[in-house]
């Protein structure tokens, strides 16, 4: 730690001058090049599990076999998970943590640089391991990216690739939580009480602690996967008196905080924008924060919801049908909140604000067929069709990636000290969101009329259905072209920003120091009281 | 004076972690004891053992369907098949029948068979006297064999169920000769 904080000094001294070629990027320990690395890191993840998802959707496009053999198919499916969630999307909000929340709480960097760059740096070689087993002989992982027992197990050698990439990944999402929580109770400016806090630090905050509680359990469920098979354990092998239910229990307590891991900080970001833009402070700001924080609870009691089918007693079906549907209560108080946040706001539709309001219904749609599926009948017929696909894209699609897309709108200028092409933003936005919803929309009822998921053919009445959803799936992949496009622009150039950005009464510390924000910021603290 | 609270905060979430990960293996013989108490899962029902003594009390206006269903999970290895795949049976009343299995290989193997039952909730109602599951199975290279298994339904089986599947698989299992059972 001594040695951590001795380079970090050391950075000072070169003040104003950054590290030339590229040694700033290899052992980069400023919190903005490591967050621009993640962020970067996170975008052509986004491309490549939007590539596969497009593979998928052109063999889905019709009935009977197109393109590939069923394996690849299931190699497809199962990358394209694991990329997305743990590739794009985490690394996104990690990123935008990076760039954020010391400029957020007015402290100078991270508190833990040295490992902030170790914990971007183990993720290319993670993903090199997956992605890199899809080229060995046996193919990639095909089991689904819940790896269950005893498929996820026969599928030769990327099977130990893929539990070692997984075990990097929580690695590095574990170091990127610490440090998170070490800058939030530790950096903030004088003066700067939790409950001044806002809310994209809160929510980070609350995701780090489920990060560090629920990615070692992960750890451990995958551990014993390879146990079981290399050293002959009966975890959760029958034939030594194992269960392989019991792999979807583990996984699972993992996975329901997981989910919310890949939302909590989406609402802190929607928190900040949707206040700026009704020119009105946040509507309750203490109950968004107890609201996060019983989300984040009740999180670890409702993951069962996930196997109702596998088997379990009669009160404990309607034990985790009732705490799942609990959720709905803390959650319904975050959307009543911004909701109330715009009334009688003066409202403004710049492209961070359209996509949280897309994000607001969206994510909600997401909501309620979540609901559906927490009804244990209702789920019998639910449980692995499209349904199920539907509602977890909506909450990921519209929900997560339109947050951080309204993230890197509203913070951009922040961050290359130019204005983006306002026009072009509105173009992207309005093609994504009509798009996605061409995308996923039919997916519900493809799934209510009994598709199955992770089926590369289906029966002749889903078609048309199946044609909408591709056509829709192309068009939503190729929008985000102008996404980049956009980026690259302001990149490049652009009408200067000034240090506020936007037209409203932002009270954070991000808007006083100037666009683009200094390499060092804050290395006098702002005082808060 | 933030380096040193910065070490100590570090080391607690490092503990923290380390907790976590502690719990997802504690979360193994937690769910072995939530199986008993709930009659629910494999880890417990495959590791049952003989009932002691069972007192029959015949209640003959009941007929209980009981399916027997043999699985090879390794293809190519066994041939395994129950020798009558449904029964009709009383409850109260204690039947035997028998399983098949060979051993397609050309060496000795070591075999253990895991049974199933399906309601899993009635589990508890269906009791084994006996049954070749108990003990691990030997078997010389191409040998096969008829295995018993004695079973009473207890008359006290809830009224609506009418049929039982009782599942087994077959394994070659080396590494469970190791594990008592
Ligand atoms: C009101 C809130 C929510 C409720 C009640 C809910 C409920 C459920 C239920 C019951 C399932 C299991 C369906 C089945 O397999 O039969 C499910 C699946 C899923 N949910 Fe949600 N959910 C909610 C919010 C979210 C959020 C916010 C996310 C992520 C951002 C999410 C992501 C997922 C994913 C990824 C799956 C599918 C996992 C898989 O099987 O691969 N959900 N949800
Ligand atoms: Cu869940």
């Amino acid at each position: 730690m001594n040695a951590v904080t001795a380079t970090h000094a050391g950075d000072h001294h070169d003040h104003d001058h950054k590290p030339k070629g590229i040694g700033r990027w290899l052992f980069a320990t400023n919190h903005k090049d490591i967050g621009t690395m993640y962020l970067v890191f996170s975008c052509i993840m986004f491309f490549i599990g939007g590539a596969m998802a497009l593979a998928i959707r052109a063999e889905l496009f019709q009935p009977g076999m197109q393109f590939f053999d069923p394996g690849f198919y299931n190699q497809l499916v199962t990358n394209h998970a694991l990329v997305m969630i743990f590739g794009a999307v985490m690394p996104a909000f990690v990123g935008l943590a990076n760039w954020m929340i010391p400029l957020q709480i007015g402290a100078p960097d991270m508190a833990l640089p040295r490992m902030n760059n170790y914990s971007f740096w183990i993720l290319p070689f993670a993903f090199t391991l997956l992605l890199g087993s899809l080229f060995t002989p046996s193919g990639g992982p095909a089991g689904g990216w819940t790896m269950y027992p005893p498929l996820s197990l026969q599928s030769g050698n990327s099977f130990p690739m893929m539990i070692f990439a997984v075990h990097l990944m929580g690695a590095s999402s574990i170091m990127g939580a610490i440090n998170v929580i070490v800058t939030i109770l530790n950096m903030r400016a004088p003066g700067m009480s939790l409950l001044k806090l806002p809310l994209f630090c809160w929510t980070w905050l609350i995701t780090a602690y489920l990060l560090i509680a629920v990615m070692p359990v992960l750890a451990g469920a995958v551990t014993m996967l390879l146990t079981d098979h290399y050293f002959g354990t009966s975890f959760f092998n029958p034939a030594g008196g194992g269960d392989p239910v019991m792999f979807q229990h583990i996984f699972w307590f993992f996975g329901h905080p997981e989910v919310y891991i890949l939302i909590l900080p989406a609402f802190g970001i929607v928190s900040e924008i949707i206040p700026t833009f009704s020119r009105k402070p946040m509507f309750g700001y203490d109950a968004m924060v107890y609201a996060t924080a019983s989300i984040a609870f009740l999180s670890f009691i409702v993951w069962a919801h996930h196997m109702f089918t596998v088997g379990m007693p009669l009160a404990g079906q309607m034990f985790f049908m009732m705490s799942t549907m609990l959720i709905a209560v803390p959650t319904g108080v975050k959307v009543f909140n911004w909701t109330t946040t715009m009334w009688k706001g003066s409202l403004s539709f710049e492209p961070p604000m359209l996509f949280a309001l897309a994000f607001l219904f969206l994510f909600t749609i997401g909501g309620f067929s979540g609901l559906m599926l927490a009804i244990v009948p209702a789920d019998y017929q639910y449980q692995d069709t499209y349904f199920v696909v539907a509602h977890f894209h909506y909450v990921l699609v519209p929900g997560a990636v339109f947050a951080i897309m309204a993230a890197v709108y509203y913070w951009l200028p922040k961050w290359t000290g130019t204005m983006y092409d306002m026009t072009l933003a509105k173009w992207h936005f309005w093609v994504s969101t009509v798009s996605v919803n061409v995308l996923f929309f039919p997916q519900h009822f493809l799934g209510l009329a009994g598709m199955p998921r992770r089926i590369p053919d289906y029966n002749v009445q889903f078609t048309d259905w199946n044609v909408v959803s591709s056509v829709g799936g192309f068009v939503f992949g190729f929008s985000q072209l102008l996404f980049v496009w956009v980026i690259i622009k302001a990149v490049r150039g652009g009408p200067p920003a000034t240090a506020k950005v936007w037209d409203g009464d932002m009270t954070g510390l991000e808007w006083s120091v100037p666009s683009p924000a200094p390499y060092h910021s804050f290395e006098t603290p702002p005082d808060m009281h | 004076m933030k380096q040193t609270s910065n070490r100590g905060l570090v080391w607690r979430l490092v503990l923290f972690t380390a907790g976590s990960f502690a719990f997802g293996f504690a979360l193994v013989p937690l769910y072995s004891v939530l199986c008993q108490v709930w009659n629910t899962g494999n880890r417990w029902y495959g590791k049952q053992t003989a009932e002691a003594s069972v007192i029959e009390r015949p209640v003959s206006d009941r007929v209980v369907t009981i399916e027997l269903v043999a699985n090879i999970p390794q293809a190519g290895a066994w041939e395994f098949k129950s020798q009558a795949p449904t029964m009709k049976v009383h409850p109260g009343k204690l039947y035997s029948t028998s399983f098949y299995a060979r051993n397609l290989t050309d060496g000795a193997v070591v075999a253990q068979a895991v049974p199933s039952i399906a309601p899993q909730t009635i589990a508890r109602y269906f009791r084994k006297t006996e049954c070749f599951c108990f003990t691990p199975q030997n078997f010389a290279a191409g040998e096969g064999r008829d295995m018993p298994v004695r079973f009473i339904v207890d008359p006290d089986l809830p009224p609506d169920i009418d049929r039982i599947t009782l599942a087994y698989s077959f394994f070659s299992a080396p590494q469970v000769a190791a594990v008592s059972r």
